[in-house]
This record gives structure tokens, C-alpha cells and sequence, in this order.
């Protein structure tokens, strides 16, 4: 479970977020929407603890990410945006460098691995070096070393960004099934359809602050539209009006 | 194995992995020494044979006006030949460079040896060109002393003992040892070994952040449960391994091709066996330490890995700025420059290859005072990469 309180960071003169909070629960697709420069990155940056907040606070599992960002990491598989491997290495040893780092042990790495190779679908390029691989197989392989550890909590960064139709399908099962596993999972996106298709709870963010929080159906309640999309406009039309 | 370990050992395979930029890396640095110090002897040992030891054709416009001179030039192996037809051509010719040198014996010439007048003799050469600064050189010397034998000869005539006109005698004792001079032109080539050094881990450094960041992989990388410190230790560390390696091959290949090389013949014969090549690479670890830590720490406040690689660049040269004020101040070592890395391998290998007997005073200096500097650097690298704006 994440829940975030009342978080604020600025970049100099820049105010990214002004008091962030939502709770994602296990068991739940919890979809961070918003358009471009809403703050969703720098969210999720705090989640994982790249970046520290100037207020408020961010739990994982009830462990906070700046006070225990360590033990915080841990229970946490993270996707940032755009997610980079190592070119020289096979896609299975980019996973088993991320185990090795995780902390778990080369046998437990191996068997884990197996298994994801199956789970994620990797069987076809598993030993193959990620140099040349296509944006999908990439983001399958990102997804697999951001699992290897089988996180409870699942954070991603608009991971369906340049992926195909097809490639955008899977990942969406994949999301699925993890939430049917009982895990977390948050994820990001400037897309509505996407978020629409996949989630159970929606946060919507515009100009660095929550305007909605609520379920698709609550959302459409909420804006008085039956179109999600409309909804969205309106949601962050709100808020530039305030 | 511990985290370090973890991220040690992908380094290295990673790297090893990069044939392209290994292949650049340690066989560029390590071969350029050598190809470079092979050219430079070979230029010099043709120097130092053609001179004195083949003949030197001399074109001379009116050699028939002086047989004596002729005579006796050919006796310092300067042989007399035709010259242009004119004065006026002799300097084109040399002007061209067709001819190095032409002397020009005029006219009045035996009139004014008769008369014991000063009989003039022009030798016309380009002082530009360093090949006819030479032989006008051996000419001009040749000529001076057919002058001071003629001298000689006319105060003996009048019953004067020629030896007045030297009052002084001037004896030059050279008491440098073959491996002395070798030392010579070897000076530069503790340089050579910290370039080769140097880039043999320019890569990896470049790659903890700038390199990491661009591939977009340093984000998740810091979202794992370890802390920056151990990540940015192992690879500083397999820089390190890359360095060494990098080291010891130009040591190796330079002790190869030193056995190519007539040296002898240039009258050195520089101490570089096996023995030397061990010993010049311990002398030469510490400073792996230093040379990936500055890296790592000049890499990491670029933007790119191309900014990177033209900042780094100019790293490589950064290690010539001590050699190069020591050798023109012409210092002795001593116990307060071996606190200067760089000067310190560069003095302590130089004495190394002259055969001098080790001072281990001074090798503790430089030793401790290297890897002092190397792990502050360290230090400061784990600084910034604790930075937020790490993730630029």
C-alpha cells in the first residue's frame, strides 16, 4: 500500500508539486492521470526516493521513503520513465544484476527469473543482448527487473510510452495480473483511455495539486459527464479556472 | 559478495563486453607510447649517424681557385663538387632547397691568401631548415679549421709558437653513464604510461554518470535498495581494474619494442627489464585510484557522454603539467616533490630506468600522498553522487 500526504517539491523557482496526497491500495490499479508537467513524475520520483521532498510525507507499506529509504526501496519494484538496460549485457543478466542487488541469492535470482520468463513472456530474447532490442521487448524486460524481487508494490512511470498495440496490450494484462496477485500497483499516464481501460481508482493531477480522486464511475459522477475524457478536460479545466 | 562485489563484477563484464571502445581503450593508449618513442629514435639515430660519418657533398662555385682548401676538407669527409653556374643561382638553388649548402670561392680569393689579407669564402645555406643548419654547420667548422692550421703555419713562419693563439684549453668530460642518457629521452615516458593509464578507464568513468544517465538507466539503478556510495565504489573500482590492466600492457609492449631499437648505437643503453616493467607498475598503481576518481568526478558534472569525453580529454593532459615545470626548473627529486602525483611516478620511474638505488623514503611519499589525493577524490565523487541533480 502507498499513500502520500500533503507532498510538496520545487526546482528553484519551479513549484513541481504543491501538496500531493492519494492512497494506493493493494489490490487496486491506482492510475496517476494528468497532462504534461502536471507533477506525476516528480510523484513518483519521491516514491522511489530519487528525489526528497521539501513537506509532507510518503509511505510504503507504512515504511517513509526519506526517513528508511532503503528499507522503502525494498518492498518496491519501480519502472521509471524510460527505463534504460545495459546494451552489452543479455536480457538475462540485466535481470540478474538487479536480483544480485536486491539483495537475493544467485539461486534464488535463477529460479525467479524462470519464472518471470514465463509469466512476462521473454522466452524468445531472454539470452539475447538488449542492444537492438524494440521498445517493447525492452519494457517487458524493465518490467521483469523491476519485479525480479516480487515487490508487493508496483510503481510505474508511463510505461505504455512508445509501445505498439499489440506490445500495449500485454503490458495491460500483465498490470492486471499483478493486481490480481494482490499487489499495489501505480501507475502514470497522460492518457485517459488508458487509465479508463485499467484502473480502479483514478488521481487525476493538473498544475502540481489532486483535483479528483474517485473511481472511474465517481469521476463521471463527480464532473456530471458520462464521458471520461470530457470528465478529464473538465477536471483540469477546474483547476486552471481556480 | 557483497554489494560492491555485485557491481564490480557487471562492470567489468559490461566493459568487456564493449569490444569497440575496449579495443580504443587498451590498445590505443598502450601502443602509442611505443610506435611514438620508436619513430622519435629512429629519427634521431639517422641524425646521429649521417652526421659525421658520411660524407657531406658540398657544391662550391670556383673550387679550382683553392686546391689546398679542398684538399683539406676532403680530409674532415667533405667532398668538393660542382656547384651552380653563378651566385645568383647558388641562392636560388638553396632558397629552393635543392642544395642544403654551396660555398662560393671568388675570384680574388688566392690574390688575397697571397696579400695574407682575410681571403673571403661564402658558404650560403637556409638556416630554416634544420638538415642544412647541420651540414652548413660541418662546412663552416671545416673551413674555421683550415683557417687556425693556416694561422698556425704562418706564426710559425715568423717564429711565433702557434700554441699562443690558444691560451686556454678547454676539455669537456662528459660523466653521464649510457643509462643516463637514455634517461634522456626517456623522460617523457613516464607520461606515456600515465596516458595509457589514464585511458584505459576513461570509459567507465564516464559511464557512472553521464554514461548512465543517458541510457536512461541511472534511475532505476537508484531506485534499488543499496546505497550510492557502494554503487559508485564498484565502479569506480572496476575503473580502476581497467587502468591497471591498461598500465601494465604499454609497460610490457614498451619493454618489447625497446629490444627493436639499436639504442646502442646512440650510446644508451636504458635499465627496462623485466625487473623495471613489475617494479614501474607498482610504482604506477596508485594512481589508478587518483586517475578514476578525477575522472569519475569531471564526467559526472557534464551533461552528455560526448561533453564528457572532450572534458576528459583534456584530464589526459593533465598529469604532463608537473613533469613539464619540473623539466624545464631541471629539479632534483626530493621528498617534498614526491608529494605530487605525477611528478613522483615520473621522477621515481626516470630514476628506475637510470639504474639509480631507490630511495623507499621517497616511494612511501609518493605512494601514500597519491592514494591520500585519490581517496578524497573518491570521497567527493560519493558526494555528488548522493546530489539530486544527479538525474539531471
Amino acid at each position: 500500500m502507498i499513500q502520500v500526504h500533503g507532498l510538496k517539491k520545487s526546482f528553484g523557482e519551479v513549484t513541481a508539486i504543491d501538496g500531493v496526497g492519494f492512497r494506493a491500495a493493494d489490490g487496486r490499479i491506482t492510475g496517476l492521470l494528468g497532462p504534461n508537467g502536471a507533477g506525476k513524475s516528480t510523484t513518483l520520483r519521491v516514491l522511489y526516493t530519487v528525489l526528497t521532498p521539501d513537506a509532507g510525507q510518503a509511505t510504503i507499506d507504512g515504511i517513509d521513503v526519506v526517513a528508511r529509504p532503503l528499507e522503502a526501496r525494498a518492498r518496491l519494484g519501480a519502472l521509471p520513465h524510460g527505463s534504460g538496460l545495459y546494451p552489452h549485457l543479455t536480457a538475462r543478466e540485466n535481470i540478474r544484476y538487479y536480483a544480485r542487488l536486491y539483495g537475493m541469492t544467485r539461486d534464488a535470482a535463477e529460479a525467479r527469473i524462470e519464472q518471470l520468463v514465463e509469466e512476462i513472456d521473454l522466452r524468445d530474447f531472454i539470452d539475447r543482448r538488449t542492444q537492438g532490442f524494440s521498445q517493447g521487448q525492452r519494457t517487458k524486460v524493465a518490467l521483469a527487473r523491476a519485479l525480479v524481487h516480487d515487490p508487493q508494490n508496483v510503481v510505474l512511470d508511463e510505461p505504455t510510452n512508445g509501445l505498439d498495440v499489440m506490445a500495449t496490450r500485454s503490458l495491460r494484462e500483465l498490470i492486471r495480473r499483478l493486481r490480481d496477485q494482490g499487489r499495489c500497483v501505480l501507475f502514470s499516464s497522460h492518457v485517459m483511455q488508458e487509465v479508463a481501460a485499467l484502473c480502479d481508482d483514478i488521481v487525476i493531477i493538473a498544475g502540481g495539486r489532486v483535483v479528483l480522486d474517485d473511481s472511474p464511475d465517481g469521476i463521471r459522477k463527480a464532473t456530471g459527464c458520462d464521458d471520461l475524457e470530457e470528465a478529464f478536460v473538465r477536471a483540469i479545466g477546474r483547476s486552471v479556472v481556480d | 559478495m557483497g554489494t560492491l562485489g555485485i557491481v564490480f563484477g557487471k562492470e567489468v563484464r559490461d566493459n568487456l563486453r564493449d569490444r569497440r571502445t575496449l579495443l580504443s581503450a587498451l590498445l590505443m593508449g598502450p601502443l602509442f607510447g611505443p610506435i611514438l618513442f620508436a619513430v622519435m629514435i629512429n629519427l634521431s639515430l639517422n641524425r646521429a649517424l649521417s652526421n659525421g660519418e658520411e660524407a657531406l657533398e658540398l657544391p662550391t662555385i670556383g673550387a679550382e681557385r683553392a686546391p689546398n682548401v679542398v684538399e683539406f676538407l676532403r680530409s674532415r669527409n667533405v667532398d668538393v663538387v660542382a656547384g651552380p653556374d653563378s651566385r645568383e643561382e647558388a641562392l636560388a638553388a638553396v632558397a629552393s632547397g635543392r642544395h642544403d649548402v654551396v660555398m662560393i670561392i671568388p675570384e680574388e680569393f688566392a690574390t688575397e691568401l697571397a696579400d695574407g689579407v682575410p681571403a673571403r669564402i661564402e658558404v650560403i645555406s637556409d638556416q630554416a631548415n634544420t638538415t642544412a643548419e647541420r651540414e652548413a654547420r660541418r662546412a663552416t667548422r671545416a673551413l674555421a679549421a683550415y683557417s687556425q692550421e693556416l694561422a698556425g703555419m704562418r706564426l710559425m713562419v715568423r717564429g711565433v709558437n702557434p700554441a699562443l693563439l690558444r691560451p686556454l684549453n678547454i676539455d669537456e668530460v662528459d660523466v653521464s653513464t649510457p643509462s643516463g642518457r637514455s634517461a634522456i629521452l626517456l623522460g617523457m615516458l613516464s607520461y606515456f604510461f600515465l596516458f595509457a593509464l589514464l585511458t584505459g578507464g576513461m570509459n567507465l568513468a564516464i559511464d557512472a554518470t553521464a554514461g548512465e544517465r543517458e541510457r536512461g538507466s541511472l534511475e532505476p539503478l537508484l531506485s534499488l535498495p543499496v546505497t550510492r556510495d557502494q554503487l559508485i565504489y564498484g565502479k569506480i573500482l572496476a575503473a580502476c581494474l581497467f587502468m591497471a590492466l591498461s598500465l601494465s600492457l604499454s609497460l610490457v609492449s614498451f619493454a618489447a619494442t625497446l629490444h627493436f631499437l639499436p639504442l646502442e648505437q646512440l650510446g644508451m643503453t636504458p635499465n627496462f627489464g623485466p625487473a623495471v616493467v613489475v617494479a614501474g607498475f607498482f610504482l604506477l598503481l596508485p594512481f589508478t585510484l587518483l586517475g578514476a576518481a578525477l575522472m569519475t568526478l569531471v564526467a559526472s558534472f557534464t551533461r552528455s557522454y560526448k561533453e564528457a569525453q572532450t572534458w576528459l580529454s583534456g584530464v589526459l593532459l593533465a598529469p604532463t603539467l608537473p613533469i613539464l615545470v619540473v623539466s624545464i626548473l631541471q629539479v632534483r627529486p626530493s621528498t617534498e616533490l614526491m608529494l605530487i602525483p605525477s611528478l613522483s611516478q615520473h621522477l621515481l620511474l626516470n630514476g628506475l630506468i637510470r639504474n639509480e638505488p631507490t630511495d623507499f623514503l621517497h616511494v612511501g611519499a609518493s605512494v601514500v600522498s597519491t592514494l591520500a589525493l585519490g581517496l578524497l577524490l573518491t570521497y567527493l565523487c560519493a558526494r555528488l553522487y548522493r546530489r539530486e541533480g544527479l538525474l539531471g
